[in-house]
């Protein structure tokens, strides 16, 4: 299946929304998500092996650094796929 | 252990060890679940040597710099390995620094040779301050076939089965280091002001590992979960010379995440781990929740068996009184671990209380760069998690200049102290003052000999993750705000807390344009700014300041008086968080 880049920020928004259990409403695509989701960068990679499940691509830990918004994560996503 | 008193450098050493147990797994790399990489110290010989032998045909020779830049791999230390035998210095840099930053340490540090992996090459080459790379020697790991690599070469291609390899014949010379010459050139910090190059001499090393051995051995058999990066002093020494030189095994796991981490304790019965504060805190979170989640009947049991642990260990760790009463928390972590190593930032004494209350010994000290790696490290006789323990076997630690209540700068003099900052005679003379090392940090020591920091001289912050940041570095990106002056500072320095527990603040302090009222704009333009830096970088908050920042002759803002201002005219309550 073929997604456009919202559709990968939708569903990253979903997946994040789930995992750190707070209202999808609540997260928006140039958000920090270090302060809206209040968590560091370990909980952070945490995220990414669900991401790698749902995606089905493989993501190494440094594909993260540097990153702190979700658009930028759906960026480097959007070229794995 | 091999007897480091009979070597003069880290490169004879390590090829002894190599000899010694040829037949001992020394290095596992493994990815996720997946494990990618087994060698025997044979093998890692055998898979060195070519490298070596490559080094010495692009003119590496004694004293030539090799610069590593890579994530935590089994390719670092095998790289190492190689440019050490051929006498070279090892710049090992950290892949987390932006490709910009990078290259402007390559550049100070004269590094001939680069070893790195391919998505970090790929970077460094798009980073506008890309240079001609012509004259100098680059290796890259892991590059697609089809990859465009300008004048790097492949890594793989010097590996036993490599083209380049097979191509050539013969074997590398051994070339022999001095206790005095330079083993490592480490950078401290600095990537974006006045680089902080540390000189290490081969000494400082065979010198540290003696003296950390002497409380933490290593044997064939113990196995090290390496899960911070080699270029990090505390890895660089536990997770491969320590080991190393004991017939030991290294694990070194690709991801931090932390399923994977808990995961490889069971898989590898792991021994000995290094930490940085973040990783301990998780390990905390993920126990405290599955202890919450036990039902009550079995929460209660859990709790008397903790309790009578407690009661034991009061005086001295007793690991298999431990394992037996709390059998289940330490099968979680493979039923063999020793130690969790903690170091690079403070630790609160909660969290390692808790862990020493399961019967899992967390040995928190003290180090810096400058020193080798650890200066002070708790040795659990008894357990003191107030305080960062007492000096390592041949480390004398004083306190100088010592107020009425003890507390001063602590100061070391050991034969683990670096030689000199790169190409900064008058930083290392400001810091090595009569053979000793002017540390920054203010302590002092109680009646039993522990060692208690209260506090930094320093303007600059350490974060969770063990990084140390200098306002200075990141001033820069803050060039052009539409303000008057502004500088950023450590809030800590400005308001001292009397301890280095709390949260450590990066605070840009800003002197306004005259009748300028638009501070929500501004602080959409310093989100903006704060984006380009890495997170562990960033300002999270300001103070407006009203008066003309004080300035040397040459204009350059003078920090100490600016804070002293600050301290003077205002309180930590006017910091407007962002």
């Amino acid at each position: 299946m073929t997604r456009t880049q919202d559709q990968t920020i939708d569903e990253i928004l979903m997946l994040a929304a789930a995992q750190f259990k707070v209202a999808r409403e609540t997260l928006s695509a140039d958000d920090d998500f270090f302060k809206t989701l209040g968590i560091d960068s370990l909980q952070a990679l945490s995220l990414l092996t669900r991401l790698e499940n749902h995606f089905d691509v493989e993501l190494p830990d440094y594909e993260l650094q540097g990153v702190s918004d979700f658009r930028t994560l759906a960026e480097r996503i959007q070229a794995r796929l | 252990m091999l007897d480091l008193s009979q070597y003069s450098s880290l490169g004879a050493a390590l090829r002894d060890a190599l000899d010694r147990w040829p037949n001992e797994t020394c290095l596992i790399e493994a990815d996720r679940d997946r494990e990618k990489v087994r060698l025997t110290y044979s093998e890692f010989k055998h898979a060195a040597l070519p490298l070596a032998k490559a080094l010495q045909s692009f003119g590496v020779a004694a004293g030539s710099r090799c610069a590593i830049i890579m994530t935590n791999q089994s390719k670092w230390l095998v790289s190492a390995y190689a440019a050490l035998y051929t006498g070279a210095v090892l710049v090992p840099l950290d892949y987390k620094l932006t490709a910009s930053e990078q290259l402007a340490l390559l550049a100070h540090s004269e590094a001939e040779v680069l070893v790195t992996e391919y998505h970090l090459w790929r970077a460094m080459m798009q980073a506008p301050e890309f240079v001609d790379f012509a004259h100098r020697t680059v290796l890259v790991t892991e590059s697609p076939k089809s990859a465009e690599l300008g004048i790097a070469k492949r890594w793989e291609e010097f590996q036993p089965d490599g083209a380049a390899a097979m191509a050539t014949t013969g074997e590398p010379t051994f070339v022999p280091r001095q206790r005095s010459d330079w083993a490592c050139i480490v950078y401290s910090s600095g990537t974006g002001g006045r680089p902080k190059g540390c000189v290490l001499t081969h000494e400082n090393y065979l010198e540290q590992c003696v003296a950390l051995t002497s409380l933490y051995p290593f044997w064939p058999g113990v196995r090290y979960l390496s899960i911070l990066p080699t270029n990090h002093a505390i890895d660089f020494m536990v997770g491969f010379i320590g080991p190393f030189t004991c017939g030991a095994c290294v694990v070194h796991l690709r991801t931090l995440r932390p399923e994977f981490v808990r995961e490889a304790f069971s898989k590898y019965k792991i021994t000995y781990m290094a930490v940085v504060p973040m990783v301990l805190k998780n390990l905390e979170r993920g126990l405290r929740q599955r202890f919450d989640e036990l039902p009550r009947a079995k929460r209660l049991m859990f709790e008397m068996l903790r309790g009578i642990n407690e009661t034991f260990t009061r005086k001295k760790p007793r690991l298999g009184l431990s394992r037996k009463l709390l059998g289940q928390v330490h099968e979680a972590f493979g039923g063999e671990l020793r130690a969790l190593f903690v170091g690079g930032a403070f630790m609160e004494p909660a969290t390692l209380q808790f862990f020493y209350d399961l019967g899992i010994q967390v040995s928190n000290g003290y180090g810096l760069t400058e020193a080798g790696t650890a200066v002070t490290l708790n040795d659990f006789t008894p357990f003191r998690s107030d305080t960062v323990g007492r000096p390592l076997p041949g480390m004398e630690v004083r306190i100088a200049n010592a107020g009425t209540d003890g507390i001063g700068e602590v100061a070391i003099r050991s034969k683990t102290l670096m030689s000199h900052y790169l190409k900064d005679p008058e930083l290392t003379a400001e810091t090595i003052v009569k053979g000793w090392l002017m540390t920054g940090d203010l302590g002092c020591f109680d009646a039993t000999g522990h060692l208690q920091l209260m506090g930094r001289k320093k303007n600059m912050i350490v974060t969770e993750g063990g990084k140390n940041i200098y306002p200075e570095d990141i001033e820069a990106v803050f060039d052009g705000l539409p303000v008057k002056e502004y500088a950023v500072l450590a809030a800590n320095y400005v308001w001292p807390r009397g301890s280095l527990g709390g949260k450590e603040m990066l605070l840009l302090v800003l002197h306004l344009e005259n009748g300028e009222t638009t501070i929500p704009k501004l602080v959409a333009e310093i989100h903006e700014r704060n984006r380009k830096l890495p997170d562990f970088k960033r300002v999270s908050g300001y103070v407006v300041w009203e008066q003309d920042f004080p300035r040397t002759a040459s204009m350059k803002v003078k920090r100490q008086v600016l804070a002293e201002e600050l301290a003077a005219g205002t309180s930590r309550e006017a910091i407007q968080e962002i």
